[in-house]
């Protein structure tokens, strides 16, 4: 049971699927211009994610292997579309926000991912805790760059106002660069940096390094 | 002797070694079935939702035109329009484009675009917009289900600014109900006058083109004489002369002019 | 046409303004080579898939397409992802076999990757965005074509820098992965001042 749980946790942080992996980013910075999006988008990729990885683990005996691929890429695609029309349903004005990028879960590294290399060889029900804590992991990394930028970007969260503008008698200048694309990259680096500098086993060690005076003179 | 019992084929099927072909087949056409069953469930049950919110939306949009028209507030109020449509003029063949939707058509950005505008030729060019969008919505308003305005957006260089203006023209297409500017950066307290409701007041009544199909509507210096004429604002003659190109252009060849001629000759009924 | 042409290329460029097929180009841009073997690939199949995805959505998918069998109602366009994703799919497989019938020389070079860009997201969203935006025939050729261009420019250039970063001091935590996310952000800031009125 206590290894179940770590299939939940791990993915947080730990193992997080962004910033370890690199799985899932291409979504991931585009809907993060607001907490809104960013919040709509966490739940239908976690969504589409357990209920993938439960179904592709529910058949993984008689998974034919000729056509795995295309069977796993079927599932999901066919979860995504139920999603995209749910959204459209249920939550128009937010489908109309996130345009293409629901669609997009179709492509995105981490479902099929972790289908690939988890839920085809596992039970379903550590499947489903692991598509759950990958789910909540790349939730955690979106909520935080979606803060971040609209905070910054607009001094609002959720739509409420939390920095007062100064076009609002507050002393708060949005700044503007925050809702454009190189600063979703920039907030991704440093967390990355950050993460990595709190466990510093992440780290990739360099190719090259430099060598201090003491060494070169020794070679 | 073969065994037909379906619970004993399903049990053999699923022993067969996963890279079988006759396993992958029946595994193939399985999996296609059950998610086009998911799919289309979801569709059919979910399409009418969202077809509600595709309405709901072409509405605010709708309501949306029609108070950008409100500077014709007391026009459409003395009226009492009770019906009002947006369709979509493709301006070169003066007909109505049918796949265009007019809720989301941008007329703005599509003058941006060079592929959805036209070059104008530098001599026809008398409102000095220099790109024209290909197409451009009309307003069209009834009472009682009878035509009673038809309303253009029209613009075009003034003294120092583009001017944005509705002209409402009543149902024999020829006669003005009313040219109202909402947007416009003249000279304020001269050129800006354009927007003074006084001086708006002198257009309604007036009328576009003479028996030859002429457009003679026109802006004068002093005070105008005759149906064909709008008295100038003092100190503002190149305003006047850009509303009045502005009019002659919109009304003309490259502007609604195909347009008119075919609602004057009938042959589109509004 | 050119503005379109040159504004997928720069302006709209699906890797940095998009963030489409991120994914791929952190992973796959260790190497030069790689990287442009890559990117080639990316712009043969976004040129093709394209073009072919705005023929079957016209032709199979929007509402009235059926109308010659005389279903003018159905409407299937809910159904694009999936035949979007398959057309891409069995493209590439073709593509692929082809090139090892004709080309070996080509297919050797381009083989390994051609798999790589089926799921890659910047080819199902220029596909996506090309319906979004209701292009024509023309405009989706064109712009297939130049979108490819602007992803590959931006792995290839991207890999390059990659390759001088090897040599540098990096701080140990934002060594790779971070220090790649940060180059990304300073080329997408370079490539956006393409944008023709600046920022928005």
């Amino acid at each position: 049971m206590k290894q179940a749980y770590a299939h939940l946790t791990d993915p947080l942080i730990k193992a997080n699927p962004i910033t370890l992996h690199i799985l899932g980013i291409c979504s991931a910075l585009a809907v993060t211009t607001s907490v809104s999006t960013a919040l709509t988008m966490s739940a239908a990729l976690t969504v589409v994610l357990v209920l993938s990885s439960a179904m592709i683990s529910a058949i993984r005996h008689h998974m034919p292997t000729a056509i795995r691929l295309i069977v796993q890429i079927t599932i999901i695609a066919s979860l995504v579309i139920v999603m995209d029309l749910f959204l459209k349903a249920f939550a128009f004005e937010m489908s109309k926000r996130l345009s293409i990028f629901v669609g997009l879960i179709v492509t995105n590294c981490l479902v099929l991912g972790r289908a690939e290399a988890f839920a085809r060889r596992n039970p379903v029900w550590p499947s489903v805790l692991d598509a759950l804590g990958n789910g909540l992991g790349y939730s955690i990394i979106l909520l935080t760059v979606g803060t971040i930028r609209e905070l910054f970007g607009v001094g609002t969260l959720l739509g409420y106002e939390i920095l007062p503008l100064v076009e609002n008698g507050g002393w708060f200048r949005p700044m503007h660069v925050m809702l454009l694309a190189p600063s979703a990259f920039f907030i991704v680096g440093f967390l990355v940096w950050v993460i990595r500098s709190l466990r510093p086993e992440q780290a990739e060690t360099p190719e090259f390094r430099i060598l201090s005076h003491d060494e070169t003179a020794q070679s | 002797m073969a065994d037909f019992n379906p619970i004993r084929l399903w049990k053999r099927f699923l022993a067969l070694p996963n890279d079988d072909l006759g396993k992958t087949l029946v595994f193939a056409f399985l999996i296609t079935f059950v998610a086009s069953v998911i799919v289309s469930v979801a569709a059919v049950t979910l399409t009418p939702f969202y077809q509600q919110n595709l309405d709901r939306e072409r509405q605010a949009r709708m309501e949306e035109m029609v108070a950008s028209l409100s500077v014709m507030s007391d026009i459409l109020s003395e009226l009492k329009i009770d019906d009002f449509d947006v369709r979509i003029v493709d301006l070169s063949s003066g007909t109505f484009a049918k796949d265009i939707d007019p809720t989301s058509y941008n007329q703005r950005e599509a003058a941006r675009d060079p592929n959805q505008s036209l070059s104008l030729p530098r001599d026809s060019d008398t409102a000095g917009i220099r790109q024209r969008a290909n197409f451009a919505p009309v307003y069209i308003l009834r009472r009682d289900q009878a035509l009673e305005l038809i309303v253009f957006p029209v613009r075009g260089v003034g003294y120092q600014s583009m001017l944005y203006a509705f002209l409402a023209l009543e149902a024999d297409a020829n006669t003005i109900a009313g040219l109202s500017f909402y947007e416009q950066g003249e000279t304020p307290g001269v050129g800006a006058r354009i927007t003074e409701p006084d001086w708006q007041a002198l257009w309604p009544g007036k009328t576009l083109a003479d028996e030859n199909g002429d457009i003679r509507i026109s802006v004068v210096r002093g005070s105008g004489q005759g149906r064909f004429e709008v008295d100038g604002i003092s100190g503002a003659t190149r305003t006047g002369n850009g509303v009045s190109n502005m009019l002659h252009f919109w009304l003309g060849d490259f502007g609604f002019g195909p347009f008119l001629k075919r609602i004057q000759a009938g042959e589109i009924r509004l | 046409m050119s503005d379109l042409f040159l504004s997928s290329i720069f302006e709209q460029n699906l890797a940095l303004s998009f963030f489409l097929g991120i994914c791929t180009f952190l992973a796959v841009s260790q190497k030069f080579e790689t990287a442009f073997g890559l990117g080639i690939a990316m712009i043969v199949v976004q040129a093709i898939s394209v073009p072919l995805n705005h023929l079957i959505y016209q032709g199979l998918l929007v509402e009235g397409a059926w109308a010659w069998a005389g279903l003018p109602e159905i409407d299937l366009s809910f159904l694009k992802l999936l035949s979007f994703i398959a057309v891409i799919a069995a493209m590439v497989q073709i593509l692929e076999m082809l090139l090892n019938r004709f080309v070996p020389a080509l297919y050797y070079a381009l083989g390994i990757y051609l798999p790589l860009v089926t799921v890659n997201c910047a080819i199902l969203g220029g596909s996506l965005f090309m319906v979004e935006r209701q292009y024509s025939f023309g405009e989706s050729v064109v712009y297939g074509f130049g979108s490819g261009i602007g992803w590959a420019l931006a792995i290839v250039t991207f890999a390059a820098i990659r390759e001088r970063l090897k040599y540098s001091d990096i701080p140990a935590g934002l060594q790779g992965l971070g220090m790649a996310f940060v180059v990304t952000g300073l080329m997408s800031l370079g490539f956006s001042a393409f944008a023709a009125g600046g920022a928005p």
